[in-house]
């Protein structure tokens, strides 16, 4: 399968002496949906900004389906779509304009554009606001705005850094369902996050970046199965104290008479912990993970607590 | 190749036009009050009483500077602060990570601050025909001088957008340095009229080059010979596209 980026011993330093990138290689293959993680200041708005143009390289190499982003820049161009963190669009301008005009940066005729402008602002619900000037439309609508402006061109890789930044949960599940079809649709989708869920639930493969080199880049499966303590939050019926509650063979934890914290390892199960409540007559209402699976390999890899990924 | 470089180019130039046309009442509005206010002022009230200017009537003098005047400023000012308030807002980078060189680039935002002078001059000129009316000597060097000088100006402006760091910067250089300039260089007056050191100060003035050129093409006389006047115009317009150009590709304030 062809390589959709291709990264090569990427170094960046910017002109404070901050070395951002150390050297960095990674190969992301035609119709993957990937993740790029790692926590605030690591390097991957750095990484982004070099495969966008926006950060000059110190050195190495980026290819964007075969094509160097500095040798060949306007076929790699071509190929690439960028939804960036920030809103970076005219305020001024309507959606539309902002779209077609984008698309004719792109080389696409106007009339083409504007017929595409009503393709991907009607998947993106955003048609009925297509004559609205940008600033008045709400964050969740600017995010989706953003997205439609990097299909106009039709891009084979699609970058999202932070996508679902600030959006609610309804919206963030539409735009997720979104993702996936573009994705299945053949478009290969590199995604930055901050919700590791939503990591874990849309990508196949992950890289994660720490202190500008990649630590990680493997199948999102083999990630997880490297995960060997899960934490359990179990929501207590009647109030409990230290006394009334032992779990042998567990690490756990009463954090206030009504919840109670119990580390499960790979081999252990829950079976064994549920077994012991039920003997001391401790009746359990809920139950659910005190982090998500990823959340904890993260920070495990990392060492991040509360930070970006 | 040809037709993504002329899209894209289209593209620009419909956006930079937008802009100002969104924006009329600030952008081609005032020009066209100012320079009423000093045809009335200047040439009907003070010109009458100042008499004859190198042979030619207070008001036939002055048009083409204020004609001129109203080029550089408004072409000035639309590349410093279009350029300036895209980078701001960080809409640049949707020019930056498209395939759009920088050649393309400059000449988008450049047509459009061309388009917005030539168009207040051609306002201002309606204007003057109310006053006086409108004597050309030679269309040629009215429409070569008046294109470069508001190219030159459109380069200027995006250079100042090149090194602006806030909406100060932007302001700066046409108050303090190019409206001193521009009424210094013979709008107003015929530098002969100087006593011979503010003559002598007075040609490394730019504009005032510009000026008698297109005065040359209206009356055809100048302060400076049209020949000269052509070669500064070029030599601006060639030093500045090549700074520009350098400072875009190396991606200064854009890139970092």
């Amino acid at each position: 399968m062809a390589l959709a980026l291709e990264i090569t011993h990427l170094k960046k330093t910017y002109s404070s002496g901050k070395e951002a990138l150390k050297g960095i290689d990674l190969r992301v293959e035609e119709g993957d949906f990937y993740a790029l993680l790692g926590p605030n200041g690591a390097g991957k708005s750095t990484t982004i900004g070099v495969i966008s143009s926006l950060v000059n390289k110190t050195s190495g190499d980026v290819k964007v389906f075969g094509y160097d982003i500095t040798r060949d820049m306007v076929k790699s161009k071509q190929q690439l779509g960028i939804v960036p963190q920030e809103f970076n669009f005219n305020q001024f301008e309507t959606v539309r304009q902002i779209v077609v005009n984008q698309a004719g940066y792109y080389g696409v005729d106007r009339k083409d554009a504007m017929v595409r402008s009503e393709k991907y602002l009607k998947l993106l619900d955003l048609w009925d606001k297509k004559d609205e000037r940008a600033r008045m439309l709400s964050g969740g609508m600017k995010r989706r705005l953003m997205i439609a402006r990097a299909l106009m061109h039709e891009p084979r890789l699609l970058i999202l850094d932070e996508p679902t930044a600030g959006v609610d949960i309804e919206l963030r599940r539409s735009m997720w369902d979104f993702l996936r079809e573009i994705n299945e649709a053949g478009t290969t989708i590199i995604l930055t996050t901050h919700y590791l869920e939503e990591a874990e639930m849309l990508c196949r493969n992950i890289g994660i970046i720490d202190h500008g080199e990649i630590i990680e880049d493997t199948s999102m499966k083999e990630l997880l199965s490297h995960l060997e303590i899960e934490t359990f939050v179990l929501d207590l019926e009647v109030p409990a104290t230290a006394s009334t509650v032992a779990l042998s063979g567990y690490a756990y934890q009463l954090v206030d008479p009504m919840t109670l914290e119990v580390k499960v390892t790979k081999d252990q199960g829950l079976n064994g912990a549920f077994a012991q409540l039920n003997e001391q007559n401790v009746k359990i209402l809920s139950m659910r993970n005190k982090a998500n699976r990823l959340e904890e390999l993260f920070v495990r890899l990392t060492g991040n607590v509360g930070g970006g990924a | 190749m040809f037709s993504l470089y002329w899209i894209s180019f289209k593209s620009l130039v419909r956006k930079e036009i937008n802009r100002f046309m969104r924006i009329w009442v600030q952008t081609l509005v005032p020009p066209v009050i100012t320079t009423s206010l000093y045809f009335i002022i200047f040439g009907n009230f003070i010109g009458a009483r100042v008499g004859e200017m190198n042979g030619f009537s207070f008001m036939q003098f002055m048009v083409p500077g204020l004609i001129m005047q109203s080029v550089i400023a408004n072409s000035y000012s639309n590349v410093s602060s279009s350029f300036f308030s895209q980078k701001f807002q960080k809409n640049i980078e949707e020019l930056l990570v498209a395939p759009v060189p920088t050649f393309i680039i400059m000449s988008g935002f450049l047509v459009g601050g061309m388009a917005r002078g030539l168009l207040a001059g051609l306002f201002v000129t309606g204007v003057s025909l109310f006053f006086v009316p409108l004597a050309v000597s030679s269309w040629l060097v009215v429409f070569v001088t008046v294109l470069m000088t508001s190219l030159v100006f459109s380069l200027a402006g995006l250079l100042n957008g090149l090194f602006a760091k806030s909406f100060d910067d932007v302001s700066i250089v046409p108050t303090f340095i190019l409206t001193p300039l521009t009424y210094l260089g013979g709008v107003f007056y015929s530098i002969t009229l100087l006593p011979p050191v503010w003559q002598f100060i007075s040609r490394f003035n730019p504009i005032v080059y510009m000026i008698s050129g297109f005065r040359y093409g209206f009356l055809g006389a100048g302060d400076m010979a049209l020949w000269t006047s052509m070669a500064v115009l070029a030599l601006f317009i060639v030093v500045l596209f090549a700074i520009c150009y350098r400072l875009i590709e190396k991606g200064r304030g854009l890139r970092s």
